[in-house]
């Protein structure tokens, strides 16, 4: 009878060591990206896309890059012209799979010479239908880092628009191609870039009653897909910290459902809060310095703050039911959450110290999950009683339901504000995949993951 | 308690009224039968301590409480469960036991695992009521994570809003 009575602690508060039993080997993070090349052109000189075409029709010529000397790299094993392609691939697939554009890729195009980056070849471009036209070098440094330059050309005006080159090291040369698809997509549209930046989800595998759930992380485009966690526990709803060293999740590694810690660059985690009840909803604040937190007292749930560093934390709602989630404005100073303070699921804004809460959904079905986006004008959020992603307004107006799964749950934000993404299950069988939607609502489509994708966190543009 | 039950329906939404069957699955388990046991010498029967031995004493009907789609009220036919409960916990006081808390797949993930969390606590607070100490009894929620019936129909989401009492073994 004793040995069950020390089970039974032991369950309770289990010892330190058994948080970090569920953990993989910790990844090893890429180095930093320098900006070499500013655009020298880009003060004073602005030049107007003279096309008329709308940007969906935009045809868009990515040849392959170029390089100075094709050699050795261990960013790709047929060396730096090789790699020059696979470079001009994933901007087109970059574009092309988020309906951007009509992007030509380097398989369908002659390949540019070095000296032609920065003087192309007009007549060989002219004749193919292209409004635009991306060029760009891939050049191995003696330090084994690369240097990759993108430009975008205006076909009509035989202009340079903009250009720009990058220092990364070779495991990061994905993050080039991102960065000028960032580029393009940002000189042509006036938005903000979104493709240097990673997600964090839920793989899952197995039946409805015993699926595997991994905490893993990829880049924006699906690629340099890694898992943190081993699949032993259940992990659950994971969110970047903003500069991307740290992630917060649910595991129940010790039991319990916790909030973890998970230092990316030590591989090594910490509970959000050292205490017995369970802890739900992880949200960091935009400058990084909070970590949100939902935390069950004898069955009822608020929400709570804490300095990501550690410290007291601080409750910040008290009304009796469940206030749960919550999401920072880009300025830090109101939280938006959801509670079912007034019978069913709706959302509330509060001001960030959880003064001054009130609710703003009022549309008729509950409202749960919501987030606020980077740009600050629109709230996503889960319709629980019709499982649709809808947005609207700070205060609740101008409601717009964006997608019709069966049931869609837990929008988060592209960087820009531009695209949400959201988990999508099916009926019956409950397997689960990853969605995107403009936030016109057009141009839906899946993510690809390796497995079963659910809870998805996008983070901000990489550092 | 039945007038109670049905003021809460009626103030509930009307897409939660709607999803509101008659919240007992039909298609339970049947409970252990007695059939003759053939070698009654040997005392391999289950031991205090575990889930079999629980389930045998209780009946399987018993261990578990159903709730209405986002409720965690204990009405009558689960208190008479937890009753049973309660009496095999108080015949048994060296047991420590854990109530699992749990939601229908049709509820977001976190708000689930509140919800399951507060189900267990219902469960948890009468049991208290009725005289087991609360150190006894852990809670923990799955939210919507471990469904036992696995089908989008509100049969399938009746069995899976539930309370589920495990013996630690």
């Amino acid at each position: 009878m004793k040995k069950l009575f020390i089970f039974a602690s032991a369950l309770v508060a289990a010892p330190l060591a058994a948080q970090n039993e569920d953990l993989g080997q910790p990844i090893q993070e890429g180095g930093e990206v320098e900006t070499v090349m500013e655009a020298e052109d880009s003060e004073g000189l602005t030049f107007t896309i003279t096309d008329e075409t709308a940007l969906e029709d935009l045809g868009i010529a990515i040849p392959g890059f170029a390089t100075d000397a094709d050699v050795a790299t261990p960013a790709n094993q047929n060396g730096t012209a090789a790699l020059g392609k696979e470079l001009a691939r994933v901007i087109t697939a970059d574009l092309r799979n988020n309906g951007l554009f009509k992007p030509t890729g380097p398989d369908a195009l002659p390949q540019p010479s070095f000296p032609e980056i920065n003087a192309p070849n007009w007549p060989t471009w002219s004749n193919r239908g292209a409004e635009m036209l991306v060029h760009g070098y891939v050049r191995a440094r003696s330090d084994n880092r690369l240097t990759v330059g993108c430009y975008l050309y205006d076909m009509a005006l035989q202009q340079q628009l903009v250009r720009e080159g990058w220092i990364v090291e070779p495991a990061d040369w994905r993050r080039a191609a991102h960065k000028c698809a960032d580029l393009v997509y940002s000189r042509l549209t006036g938005e903000s870039p979104f493709f240097d930046s990673r997600i964090a989800y839920i793989a899952e595998t197995g039946p409805k009653d015993n699926r595997t759930k991994r905490l893993a992380i990829m880049d924006s485009d699906g690629a340099n897909h890694r898992f943190i966690t081993t699949g032993r526990s259940t992990a659950l709803t994971p969110r970047y910290s903003p500069d991307y060293k740290k992630l917060s999740y649910l595991s129940y590694v010790d039991g319990n459902p916790r909030i973890y810690v998970y230092d990316i660059g030590t591989g090594r985690q910490t509970l959000v809060t050292q205490s017995d009840n369970p802890t739900f909803a992880p949200r960091w604040s935009p400058d990084g310095r909070y970590i949100l937190y939902s935390m069950a007292v004898n069955g009822n749930t608020d929400i709570y703050r804490v300095p990501s560093t550690g410290g007291t934390p601080q409750r910040l709602t008290d009304a009796p039911g469940i206030d749960i989630g919550g999401s920072y404005s880009p300025d830090g100073s109101r939280i938006v959450f959801e509670s079912d303070r007034s019978g069913g699921q709706q959302c509330y804004v509060m001001n960030s110290d959880g003064s001054n809460p009130r609710r703003i959904s009022f549309f008729g079905g509950r409202c749960a999950t919501p987030e606020w986006s980077p740009r600050g004008d629109q709230i996503a959020f889960t319709n629980s009683s019709s499982f649709n992603v809808g947005v609207m307004t700070p205060s609740g107006g101008s409601v717009r339901i964006l997608t019709r799964g069966w049931q869609d749950e837990a929008p988060t934000w592209a960087p820009n504000g531009r695209i949400i993404q959201f988990f999508r299950t099916e009926r019956n069988s409950g397997k689960a995949g990853l969605w995107q939607v403009d936030l016109t609502g057009e141009n839906e489509r899946r993510l690809p993951t390796p497995v079963d994708g659910s809870d998805p966190a996008w983070g901000p543009i990489l550092p | 308690m039945n007038t109670r039950v049905a003021t809460g329906l009626m103030l509930a939404s009307t897409i939660a009224l709607a999803a509101c069957q008659k919240k007992a699955p039909e298609e339970l388990p049947p409970p252990p039968t007695q059939t003759a046991t053939p070698t009654p010498t040997a005392p391999t029967g289950p031991t205090v301590g575990s889930q079999q031995h629980f389930t045998d004493a209780v009946g399987v009907a018993n261990t578990v409480v159903y709730f209405d789609t986002d409720r965690y009220n204990i009405d009558a036919e689960d208190s008479a469960k937890l009753q049973v409960q309660g009496q095999y916990f108080s015949q048994y006081p060296q047991l420590n036991f854990t109530v699992e808390g749990h939601a229908d797949e049709r509820g977001t993930r976190e708000y689930n695992l509140a919800l399951g969390e507060r189900r267990a606590n219902a469960a948890k607070n009468y049991l208290v009521s009725i005289g087991i100490p609360a150190n006894r009894i852990r809670t923990v929620s799955y939210g919507k994570e471990r469904p036992v019936a696995l089908g989008s129909n509100e049969s399938a989401w009746a069995q899976n809003r539930r309370a589920a009492t495990i013996v630690i073994n």
